[in-house]
Order: C-alpha cells, then structure tokens, then sequence
C-alpha cells in the first residue's frame, strides 16, 4: 500500500471543516466514490475534523488517495495535540458525549467507513485514520 | 531621508524633464493590453498622467521616503481608489504593482541622460527612487488585498441572509428551504428565523428542506432536531424534507435517529401532507 498523493489542511476554525469537507469531497469525486460512499466519508471527515477542533483544541487533517493492489482508495489522517482521550472504548460508545452533541461522531465516522483506526494518549493528542475503499 | 546636494530628480521630473511620459504609457499599455476590455487606454493614460504629476508636486515639495508623510496624501488617495477601482474589476496584484513599479524604467533613464558620467551622484538618485517606487508598489498591493478582503467578508455576509429565507407555502404552511452548509452561526440564524415566522404568521406547520444540504453530520442533525423541538413547543409541527437516498443512508449508518419527526422524500409530498393536515384536498378542475 503506498501513499500516493496527499494534501495536508490544518482544522483551527469552523471555515476549516468546510474546507477539509470540500476535499474530501473533491478527491472522492476524482477517485469516482459512488454517491453513497462519497456522501459517507464526506460525513465521517465533517465529524472527526470537528472532534479535531472541539475536543482537540484544532490540528491538521490528510486527505490521501491510497492503494490496495488494483483497489483505490480514501484515506484521512486526522492529529490533534490536545488532551487526549482517557477511555477510548467509552468514548466509542453511542451517546457517550464529551461536550453537548449527539454522543454519535465517533461510533457513527467508523460505521461510515471501512477502515477506522484511533490512538490517543492523555495529555498528548489524539490520531484518528479512516480509509474507505472504491 | 533628503536628496543628495547634486541631484536632478526634481529637474527631470520638471515642466522641461526629460522623463518621457508617452513611453511609460506605451510600456503599461503592452502589459495589459490583453485584457483590454476591463480598462480604455484613455483611462490608463489619463491615470498614468495622474499618477506622473502627483509624484512630480510631492517630489518637488520635499522628497521624502515615508510615503505616510503628508506629503504623499494626494498620492496615497489617488492609489487607492485606482486599487479598489482595479481589484474589482479583477486585475491581479502583480498587475496593480506593476502600474508603479513600470515607473522605474522611463524615470531611471532621464536620470541616467542627466547625469551623465557622473555615476555616484546616479546611483544615490537610483537608489532614492527605487526605495520610493517600492513602498508605493506595495502600498498598492495592500490597498488592493483590503478591497478584496472586504469584498469576500460582503460576500460571505450576503449568502448568510440570503440562502435562510423562509418562505409561506399556502397560508399556515411554512416552508424553509436550507442551502449549503449548515454550520452553527448560519444555523442559529436559521432556527431564529424560522421560529419568529412561525409566530408572526400564526402557522400551524413548518417544512424545513435539505434538498441543498450536501452534508448531514451529527451535529447538523442535531440542529435540525432542535429546531424542530422548539417550534413543537410552540404548537406548530415541523415536517422534514428532501432527504435524498445518500443521506438517508449516511444518517442511518450514523446512527442519528430523528424519531417521531415526520420526514418526507420531497418538498412535494412534505406540501401535500401539510395541506392534508390543514383540512385542504386539491382536486382536479372537472372537464379538464
């Protein structure tokens, strides 16, 4: 699998989750993502980008197209130096909120896609890698 | 920072100078003549001749480098209505500085005849006048880059009163149809909106569409249902619509579920319960 070509946007204001939506959106259209796939990791970056900056007091999302053999793909890279998640199965968990939202972004960005991988260490920040595949 | 004792700045720049007025105009005309629509070489000439007789006066009243001296008032007023002039009609930076900086060559030239063998004395009036012409060059750019600022922040203002309109359907249906993105500041706007209506028309039912939302996120659902609680506390019901097959299916691997909110496919069959609801049947003209 090699990264092939990759775009870094930094997520510090609300205008940022725009952008890292409307690239995403861009290069699931250029990697010709069904509506449906698109829609999904269009939805899955707006949630994570915006855990990024709420929870992570902001960092930087890749956008990069990947290869599985033949099979193209979606993958974001989302980093925050923020506080870090203490539990992170709880945090998975379905209405589990740290502030006043759904409690559904985390959970709901890994039904989304077809790769979902986190780490976090406390008091160090928080790496959150999605991939969807064509 | 004065003039050198032996300089002839001013003498060139005199009513008898030598700094050749049509060669500096042809100059600018060649670099932007391709786009020749969005200006008249009428008005470039007739600015450049402004521009010319603005910095011969300030010259010759006293050169001075800080182009924030009052001397350069005129001058300073003159750039900046040419920038926000030229940043509207959408010519680059590179273009707007280089109106001032194109400067340099007609002018380095009469200098140069001027002073003839005397090299020292020319290059202390190069050197005087490049300082000069650059701060004005930049003084441009930056002239420019806050017309376009405020030109994007009106913008930006504009599609956030403009795409939150609610509109009356039939009295006592309210439709409000949502475009773009829906992030919170927009979607305060909205809801207050949308809320006010409801009292100010006294309407029984509010359809809220999301055909022209590309994104429906936890957090817009969660606006969405918000908005929808609060006009049911007000005695209207709230009916969602335009969800299309994608989003239906993004929302439901989400997670988000909206509950006993009634949600349609389209605008078109929200209308139609609506009247439903109101005691409204439309029923075809006979004969027809």
């Amino acid at each position: 699998m090699d990264l092939q070509s990759s775009e870094t946007l930094q997520i510090t204001c609300e205008e940022d989750l725009v952008r890292v939506r409307q690239a995403t959106r861009a290069r699931a259209v250029l990697l010709g993502l069904s509506l449906v796939n698109l829609t999904k990791i269009v939805t899955a970056a707006s949630e994570l980008a915006r855990n990024t900056l709420t929870f992570g007091g902001g960092g930087t999302a890749i956008v990069a197209t990947v290869h599985n053999g033949d099979r193209p793909g979606l993958r974001l890279i989302f980093e925050d130096h923020g506080p870090g998640i203490t539990d992170i199965e709880l945090a998975m968990k379905d209405g589990y909120t740290g502030g006043k939202g759904l409690g559904l972004g985390l959970g709901g960005s890994k039904r989304l896609v077809n790769e979902f991988e986190i780490s976090s260490r406390v008091g160090e920040g928080t790496r959150v890698s999605i991939t969807r595949w064509k | 920072m004065g003039l050198e004792s032996n300089s002839k700045l001013v003498e060139v720049l005199g009513e008898k100078g030598r700094v050749s007025l049509n060669d500096w105009k042809e100059a600018q005309w060649a670099a932007i003549k391709i786009r020749r629509e969005p200006i008249t070489e009428e008005e470039l000439y007739r600015e450049a001749s402004d521009f010319m007789s603005l910095f011969q006066q300030a010259v010759k009243e006293a050169f001075l480098s800080d182009i924030r001296d009052p001397v350069w008032l005129k001058m300073r007023e003159m750039l900046s209505a040419l920038s926000i002039s030229r940043a509207r009609r959408g010519f680059t930076p590179t273009e707007m500085a280089t109106f001032v900086l194109s400067f340099k060559q007609p002018l380095f030239e009469a200098l140069k005849q001027a002073h003839g063998t005397d090299s020292g004395a020319l290059l202390s009036d190069v050197w005087m006048t490049t300082v000069l012409l650059d701060k004005l060059g930049l003084y441009c750019v930056e002239e420019y880059q806050k017309t376009r600022e405020a030109i994007i922040s009106r913008q930006q203002k504009d599609l956030l009163e403009l795409s939150t309109p609610v509109v009356q359907l039939w009295p006592g249906v309210l439709t409000l149809p949502l475009i773009g993105t829906l992030d919170s500041e927009r979607t305060q706007l909205v809801m207050e909106r949308l809320l006010q209506k409801i009292v100010d028309t006294g309407s029984q039912i509010a359809i809220i569409d999301i055909t022209g939302v590309p994104t429906v996120d936890t957090l817009v659902a969660q606006h969405l249902m918000k908005t929808i609680a609060a006009a049911h506390l007000m005695g209207a019901e709230c009916f969602l619509s335009g969800i299309s097959p994608q989003i239906a299916q993004t929302v439901v691997h989400l997670g988000v579920k909206f509950g006993d909110i009634v949600t349609k496919a389209t605008l078109a069959d929200a209308f139609g319960l609506a009247l439903k609801r109101i005691g409204l049947v439309v029923i075809k003209k006979s004969g027809e």
